[in-house]
């Protein structure tokens, strides 16, 4: 089951970049949360922080406080332990070329060592599934690399390698905007039916999308979140002039 | 209808020349590349098969004044030789290059190391063998197979760890962003992920570096030192393809420069033949499909 994730204070730097600041925000559990917003408004180093990504980069830093139900993710956990609760895919599909559709899925367990065949074969399965992939890959398992896929069936099958290691959050950040439109909705499909399980962030520049699959929305412009609502509200009654200039396509 | 106007066509066949003239330039290159090898094998092909027999890869050589004899000895004590030296440099070797690729970047010690490498790179062999003389003969008092092993595992490491660092660096971002969004620790994702996915074009640089140190003979003549006998002790002086074929092309006999030429051609083919198994071997298991 997913857990809430509670932001108090967040600020974030690249350098000298004050690229997010004092964001505050509640994301609810077990629900589809979208972030929109020009491009460089920090959307992505906002869902970076959510799983300590952002300091993967040896210039940026970050302070203040993110909850994940409990826990403190900046002080009552390491880097590593937040990454195996929280799953991430990313804009481009990156499966790992060197490695089978089947090693691809379980590489989140097999490179921290887990050696069960039974339960692997298992995950395998059931990620696949989760993921609306199984039909498709079922024969070619180990036998066909994972980059060997076409681009909508690799990020299917990043969502599987995500959805492998268990988590309780789903960070997606633009993950169909690499995709054509039969991906696409293949995609969002999949959100609408994970979103019970898991709690889901999406950062997406298609509107459409957000409206779609997310039942609340943020909107982040230069830094700041300007607004965070229902995605009903945002879209049809929002409070800030901005947000309505944005989704309106006056600007962005 | 003429949709083309005179200078248009004009253009394209100019244009069409130029690409035929740099075709041919790249065609004519490549032959130019390949011509030197060709030759060198076929000239020692032609000096040297006559003199191949049984004898040569079984017997030891053959004392001044009597005839027959052959390399036996030399050809085990390369490959001694140079398995010391693979032992010991391609781990080096491609730990530090993982280290200037995956922890080291923009760190003082990462700068010095690199540097260090390429200073090495450009050490002359000979010198490589007094060095490894003064090291390692002098303080042990007999030269060795280990002090030879030592001093083409130096020359190896440079070569590699440059490699290594070039291939990792080609490894996307995104690969090892998937694998650290996974939970899986950095030294972790550095080997598993990062090394795994560059390590065709790293079995190549070793390769190279292998081919290269297998045909050297300056840093073995202070170091191994040569033996006309059977030795399989590693604190003791050994023969080697290299310095066999040194001590008989140098030699007043004619029958002695055939065996030279021989050596030669065994040398050559016997660095082929491992490069190329290596290749099968590391391409045995690849997946279908991918880059």
């Amino acid at each position: 089951m997913g857990v809430g994730i509670l932001v108090e204070d967040l600020n974030a730097w690249y350098g000298t970049t004050h690229t997010l600041q004092d964001i505050n925000l509640h994301i609810p559990a077990n629900h589809a949360t979208a972030l929109i917003g020009p491009s460089g408004c920090g959307k992505s180093t906002f869902v970076r922080c959510l799983n300590r990504m952002h300091e993967t980069n040896p210039i940026a830093r970050a302070t203040g406080v993110v909850k994940m139900g409990e826990i403190d993710i900046y002080n009552d956990a390491s880097p590593v332990e937040i990454r195996r609760r929280v799953g991430m895919v990313f804009q481009r599909p990156n499966p790992f070329p060197t490695m089978s559709i089947y090693d691809n899925v379980v590489s989140g367990l097999k490179l921290n060592g887990f050696r069960n065949r039974r339960i692997l074969d298992e995950t395998v399965e059931r990620s696949l599934k989760q993921a609306a992939l199984w039909e498709e890959v079922k024969d070619d398992l180990k036998k066909k690399s994972g980059a060997s896929l076409s681009g909508g069936q690799q990020q299917r099958m990043c969502i599987a390698r995500a959805l492998a290691v268990d988590p309780e959050v789903l960070l997606m950040d633009e993950p169909a905007s690499a995709l054509d439109p039969v991906s696409t909705s293949k995609i969002e499909d999949l959100i609408f039916q994970l979103k019970s399980q898991y709690t889901i962030v999406i950062v997406t520049h298609n509107m459409q999308q957000a409206a779609r699959v997310a039942e609340n929305t943020g909107f982040f412009l230069n830094g700041k979140m300007v607004e965070f609502d229902s995605t009903h509200k945002i879209f049809t009654n929002p409070r800030d002039k901005r947000t309505e200039d944005y989704i309106t396509g006056r600007f962005g | 209808m003429d949709f083309e106007s005179k200078s248009m066509r004009r253009n394209r066949a100019t244009r069409s020349a130029t690409n035929y003239f740099v075709s041919g330039l790249c065609i004519l290159a490549t032959i130019l590349v390949i011509l030197p090898l060709l030759a060198i094998l076929f000239y020692l092909i032609y000096k040297g098969a006559s003199s191949l027999n049984l004898a040569f890869f079984t017997h030891v050589p053959a004392p001044v004044g009597e005839t027959g004899g052959g390399m036996a000895n030399s050809i085990v004590g390369s490959g001694i030789i140079l398995f010391l030296a693979s032992l010991m440099g391609i781990p080096i070797g491609i730990a530090a290059g993982v280290y200037l690729a995956e922890f080291g970047r923009g760190k003082t010690l990462a700068n010095a190391v690199r540097f260090t490498a390429d200073v090495l790179n450009g050490v002359p062999s000979i010198v490589m063998g007094i060095s490894i003389y003064s090291l390692i003969v002098v303080q042990q008092k007999h030269f060795s197979a280990l002090a030879g092993g030592v001093a083409l595992a130096v020359m190896m490491v440079p070569t590699i760890t440059r490699t290594t660092e070039e291939m990792l660096a080609t490894v996307p971002h995104a690969i090892r962003e998937a694998a650290l969004g996974l939970g899986v620790p950095k030294w972790r994702t550095a080997i598993s992920v990062s090394l795994r996915t560059a390590s065709p074009g790293i079995i190549t640089g070793c390769m190279l570096a292998f081919a290269r140190v297998a045909g050297e003979t300056a840093p073995l003549l202070f170091t191994a030192f040569g033996n006309q006998f059977w030795s399989f002790n590693l604190s003791q002086p050994i023969a080697a393809l290299p310095l066999q074929i040194y001590v008989y092309a140098i030699s007043p006999y004619d029958e002695w420069h055939r065996l030279a030429w021989a050596g030669s051609l065994v040398l050559i083919v016997l660095i082929m033949v491992s490069v190329t198994l290596v290749r099968i071997f590391a391409n045995r298991g690849a997946l279908k499909g991918g880059s």
